[in-house]
């Protein structure tokens, strides 16, 4: 493995790109609803923006944006967040994932259901983006110190 | 032996363009997919989902809806997939608390483990 090389060109370039790369994969989890898109393919996004920089700045300047003891319960969280999503609905006397009970006041049938559908794919961005971070830093741990 | 692979290389290749050809047209109204009935007598999911999947949650993308609201279940286990190969590769590649040279101190980090 090529030892890392501070060069001003490549951190400059992927700190400039790697917002907007951010900001896109929000969009894509976000406008789901309304274009193609959803919770597995901004995920990845986001996972690009945030790998981007390890691979430009080395592991170690990284962890100030993203630490390496964040990404498996990161998505853990994201699959808690879906799973309580239907858990909830469940408490309140629906079937498990039947959106149109969750206990959300002033929203009725359909748009409940629109509800949930973003919550469940805001879990699965989250999960996503988590665990493809995790595997990089894991499959790198071995050569952290170079 | 080299022979044989290329014999089943070709004749797999050949076999899937023949089951290729059985396939319906982009767009055809009348393929098996899209009927009211399946063949089996039994009604048809898709057209359901069409008529019925922004009456059912207020959002244009019937992938969406279809994804996450009728098939919620699935969308599920895919994710907890992903995060059981996240969570195997953390156990597999974690890095050893031990050096390799240092077998006392493997040996009572395998004590200690056990």
């Amino acid at each position: 493995m090529r030892k890392y090389e501070f060069n001003p060109i490549i951190v400059t370039v992927s700190c400039a790109v790697s917002p907007f790369i951010m900001l896109f994969g929000l969009y894509v989890i976000f406008h789901g609803h309304y274009s193609p898109g959803g919770g597995f393919q901004g995920g990845t996004l986001l996972a690009a923006a945030l790998l981007l920089i390890r691979l430009a700045a080395g592991f170690d300047i990284a962890q100030l944006q993203f630490k390496r003891i964040l990404g498996t319960p990161l998505g853990s969280i994201g699959v808690l967040i879906y799973f309580g999503t239907g858990f909830l609905a469940m408490m309140s006397g629906g079937e498990f994932l039947n959106y149109g009970f969750l206990p959300f006041a002033g929203v009725t049938g359909a748009g409940l259901r629109s509800l949930g559908i973003l919550m469940v794919e805001i879990g699965v961005g989250l999960s996503v983006m988590a665990i493809l971070v995790a595997i990089y830093d894991d499959l790198l741990e071995g050569y952290s110190n170079d | 032996m080299k022979i044989v692979n290329w014999i089943l290389f070709i004749s797999f290749g050949a076999l899937l363009i023949h089951a290729s050809m059985g396939l319906p047209n982009r767009g055809d109204a009348d393929a098996v997919m899209f009927r009211e009935k399946s063949p089996a007598g039994s009604p048809g999911a898709s057209s359901y989902y069409i008529r019925n999947a922004y009456r059912d949650a207020e959002t244009p993308n019937m992938v969406t809806v279809v994804l996450a609201d009728y098939r919620g279940y699935d969308t599920l286990g895919e994710e907890t997939v992903i995060m059981t190969s996240g969570l195997i590769c953390f156990l597999l590649l974690r890095k050893k608390r031990n050096d390799r040279g240092d077998k006392k101190a493997l040996k009572a980090g395998t004590d200690a483990q056990i």
